[in-house]
This record gives structure tokens, sequence and C-alpha cells, in this order.
């Protein structure tokens, strides 16, 4: 008995002569959320919808809850709530109906299905959108419905394929508040290919493309596998013209020395050198000699956009 | 086996509200009345018969379901696939037989209102006559089971395609090949080249000679039969190709 409440090893599917998925392990664990990462056509929707029974895979093993996907998939299926890309429903029937509709296709009774309905309401913000029909609705509360109908039954597993896409800021913003919210005793997978997305609200990063899996990390241990060694940045709270540039240049002994304008009142100071691994400390006793106010010293962070930039265009050059 | 038939229950009710949330449950019940009323009292000459029965009233059936139950049932799958739906049936707790016969029988049930809605002309012939109204059930039976075999096949042809004018125009030409298996026409074209099993086979599966039989009051077993077995044969090949077509 595996703690997984998603095991699956091995995943693969093709359609005719195109790898979609190329053996594709994942586990994820209750609390956990964990952002599916990858360009356009990496293969991400292809393995959620494997995830949640939609597609059966040409090779491989899923188990949901210790079940086993394809020998019982009735009984693995209740544990999942799925929103699909574009978050699909049937657009003539009001909110309350549709929502009414899963609840009961989720089996729940007629009481627990009006506690939920209740739930949702409140929760996802839907009692002002309750009695329209869902064709009338902005893309935003589209989107809200979708991630209702998928919650509806409380399900241990929440996966949702780009939840946030095509919302505005203000509604991203809340969409990962409640993904926040609803984490703590849920598995939750999420699919985005906005990296600031993995950063606000993911425990995990998978990140993904041509089909393979190529990294699995928490976003903090991704960025310092990345930690550019080689490029010092102090970032300094003065003003620097020419004259102190030259001697900034001149005091520090590297090959490279660059200096940027972070914004109205600080500078950061890039050293780097081919040969060697630059100092820190070295670095900060010649900078004292200047008189600046270092207010940061660090290796180089490398954005989790640049790892994914970095990580799928080499599995592409490959 | 409750849950089972329950999960049946709720895509049945969700389908047949579905048709009277748009104007298109309106708009095929007026239509179906008008047309077979129209054939009725024009085409079938009610009148001037001068027959207390209601021979041509159901003899245009056949013909009516031709265009109209592909017109019902050509949503059945298509919208889903079109609108990706599809992804949220299925990953419910929910098995494609499930599915299939849900939505097949909300279109049955649906035909049956409209059946039911030209009861009026079943009054005005008893009203003018004396009818044997042992025959008119039968035919009213008949009609209902013929318009299922109907729908069966849209319903499974619906599954083929994202667009349903598509569905509608491929179930109409199925159901047209299915009518015209009885006439000499086919007959003899297949008669010149095949086995004599062949053009039988194909004769026995006319939905005219079946539903010609019903309308004289004959309802016999094989009739019953083929009818039943059109549909389960049309919805065990919709659940393959909801299977098979679902994430193309």
């Amino acid at each position: 008995m595996s703690g997984k409440l998603i095991n699956a090893t091995n995943l693969k599917k093709s359609f005719d002569q195109f790898i979609a998925v190329d053996n594709i392990d994942l586990s994820v664990s209750r609390g956990e959320v964990v952002g599916f990462l990858g360009p356009n056509g990496a293969g991400k929707s292809t393995t959620m919808k494997m995830l949640t029974g939609f597609l059966e895979p040409d090779n491989g093993q899923i188990f949901v809850n210790n079940i086993n996907l394809k020998s019982d998939p009735l009984k693995a299926k209740e544990f999942i709530g799925y929103l699909p890309e574009g978050a699909p429903s049937y657009s003539d029937m009001i909110v309350a109906d549709f929502l009414s509709f899963i609840g009961k296709m989720r089996g729940l009774n007629h009481n627990s299905l009006s506690k939920r309905l209740e739930e949702m309401a409140n929760q996802i913000n839907l009692k002002e959108m309750w009695n329209r029909p869902i064709e009338t609705l902005s893309k935003g509360f589209k989107r809200r419905v979708g991630i209702a109908q998928a919650l509806i039954h409380d399900p241990d597993i929440l996966i949702l394929d780009e939840p946030t896409d095509g919302l505005d800021p203000n509604q991203k913003h809340e969409m990962r508040n409640l993904i926040k919210r609803i984490s703590t005793n849920k598995a939750i997978v999420i699919s985005t290919h906005i990296l600031e997305e993995v950063e606000a609200v993911c425990s995990r990063a998978v990140i993904i493309a041509n089909g393979k899996l190529l990294a699995n990390d928490t976003p903090k241990n991704l960025e310092n596998k990345f930690l550019n060694k080689n490029t010092l940045s102090i970032k300094v709270s003065n003003k620097i013209n020419n004259v102190i540039s030259k001697d900034i240049k001149s005091l520090i002994k590297y090959d490279d020395v660059k200096i940027q304008k972070t914004d109205i009142s600080t500078h950061t100071i890039l050293i780097s050198d081919n040969k060697k691994v630059p100092n820190l400390n070295t670095v900060l006793k010649q900078i004292n000699k200047l008189k600046l106010d270092v207010i940061e010293a660090n290796f180089q962070k490398v954005s989790l956009e640049e790892i994914f930039r970095t990580i799928t265009s080499d599995n592409n050059s490959k | 086996m409750n849950n089972y038939l329950n999960k049946i229950y709720i895509i049945l009710d969700r389908e047949l509200k579905g048709y009277f949330r748009t104007p298109l449950a309106s708009i095929f019940l007026l239509v179906f009345l008008a047309l077979s009323s129209g054939m009725t009292f024009f085409l079938g000459r009610f009148f001037e018969r001068d027959q207390a029965d209601l021979t041509a009233f159901f003899s245009w059936h056949p013909w009516l379901f031709l265009v109209l139950m592909p017109a019902i049932g050509m949503r059945l799958w298509a919208e889903e696939r079109r609108s990706g739906t599809i992804e949220l049936l299925i990953t419910l707790p929910v098995t494609n037989t499930q599915l299939v016969v849900g939505k097949f029988l909300a279109s049955w049930i649906f035909t049956l209102i409209a059946l039911i809605l030209t009861m009026p002309i079943w009054i005005t012939v008893n009203y003018l006559g004396e009818p044997d109204n042992h025959v008119i059930l039968i035919s009213y039976l008949g009609s209902w089971l013929m318009a299922g075999a109907f729908l069966a096949l849209t319903s499974c042809l619906s599954a083929l395609t994202k667009n349903q004018v598509i569905a509608f125009i491929i179930s109409s030409i199925s159901g047209f090949v299915l009518i015209m298996a009885g006439f000499n026409l086919v007959l003899s074209a297949v008669r010149s080249w095949s086995p004599n099993w062949i053009t039988e086979t194909i004769s026995s599966m006319s939905f005219l000679s079946h539903f010609s039989r019903i309308q004289m009051g004959v309802f016999d077993l094989s009739t019953l039969v083929f009818f039943i077995s059109m549909i389960i044969l049309c919805l065990w090949i919709n659940v393959q190709l909801v299977q098979v077509k679902k994430a193309d």
C-alpha cells in the first residue's frame, strides 16, 4: 500500500506515430500541489487525461488512492475531481442545475448535495450567478463553475488543466488563492505554462517536454540546482555614475564586471569569471573600499522561467 | 443495480430537460404535428378514403422519421464531442453504456411525447366512425419502436463526428437505405450478383416491410425482435464508437 494518492508509473501514450507521453512517472501525496509545466503540445493534457481515466495509457499503471484505474475505473474515478482544458460545461443549463447534475452523477444524496451546493456557492463565489444560464457568464465565472463541478463531491484528488488560462490578473489571483485554500487536505495537479503560477501555488514543479519528464522537484530546489554559481550578484543602495563605475571595474579583479540599474535608488553589480568562481569575501572587501552600501549579495538566481527555457530547449536540441 | 439504473435516469433526465431548455423541442413538436397532419389529410387523402382507420396517418411515418429522427438525435454525441463535455462525462464514475442508454432513452421518450400529441387524430377517427382501436394501438407502438431504431442509428452515427450537420446527413442517408431495403429496386440490384440469403437478409432488414405488417395489425415476434435488436446493435456500436472516438 502506498501513501500516495496518485501513483503513476511508466506512462506511455502514442497517437499513430506521434509519442505524446513517453515513460512518465508521477506520484502525488495529500497536501501537495504539483505544477505540471511544459510548452504547448508537451504532453501535459494527455497525461492528465490518463490520470483521470479519460484516456487509457498504452503502457504503464495508474493507482488512484491505491485503486488500479484500469481494473476498477468507476471506484477510482470517485476520488477524482477534474477540470478539463477550457472548462467545458453544458452552456444551456443554469449554474445550479449543472452543479446539481454533476453532484448526482458523483453519487451525492439529496442532503449532502444541498449542503455541497451551498458550500460551492459560498466558497467559489457563485451566488450571484446561481440561476443564470452558463452561456451568459463571463470567462472567469465559467472557470469558477468548472472548478465547482470538480469540487462538488469534495474529492481527495483534484486535477486542473490550465485553471487560470484566459482569466484577468484579479481572477488569476482569486483562483490561486482558492487552490491554496483547498490544497491542505488534497492532492492537486495543475497544468500551466505560466511559471509565476507554479511559484505562487505549487509545492512541486514537474517539467515535461516532448512527452518526457525533464524535472521533478520543488520550485526552490530547482532554483538552487540552476543557481548560476559563476555570476556573483551584489545589490547596492547607491547611485552609480560613470566615475564610480570605472572605479568598481578597476578594483574588482575578475574578467567580467557589469553594472545594472535595478531601480531609482539601487544598482546591481554582476561579477563573473570564466576561469574561477568569484569569491564573495574578496569582492565585498573591494567594494567596501568605495564605501558602497551593500544590501544584498548572492550568486545570481535563475528564474523558473529561465530554468524552464533551459531544460525544454536542451531537450529540443537533443 | 439500483445505483446503475439511477445513473441512467440522471442522464436521461438531464437530456430530456435539455430538449425543452431551447426552442428545439417546441419547433420539433410543431413541425412533427404539422407534417404528420398535412401528410395524413393532403397526401394520404384521409377524408377521400372514407375509411375509419389511421392508415393514411401511419403510412407516412417512416418517411417523416427519416428526416425528423436524425434532427432529434444528431446532437446526442456530436455536440458532446464538439463542446468538450464528453471529457466531463467520461471522467465521471459512470460507464459508457450508461451514458449511451441514458441519452438514447431521453430522445426516445421525447419521440413518445411527440406521438402522444398526435392523439387528437385518433379521437377524430373514433368520432367519425368505428375504427379498429387495437390496430391503431399496435401501429402507435410499432411507430414508436421504429422511431427508436432510427434514433439508435442516429445516436450511433453522431458519435462519429463533431459536426451535427454531418451527423444529420449520414443518419438520413443510412435511414433511407434501411427503408429502401424492402423495395424491389434495391433487391433486384442485389439479387443479380449475390446469393439468395444475402437478398433475403437485406429484405428482412427493411423498416418499411416490418412497419407495413404492423400497420395491418400484425405485430409478430419477428418484427419486435427486429426493431429491438436493431436498437441494441446500434447502441452497442455507439458504445464502442464513443470509446474509440472520444479523444479525436
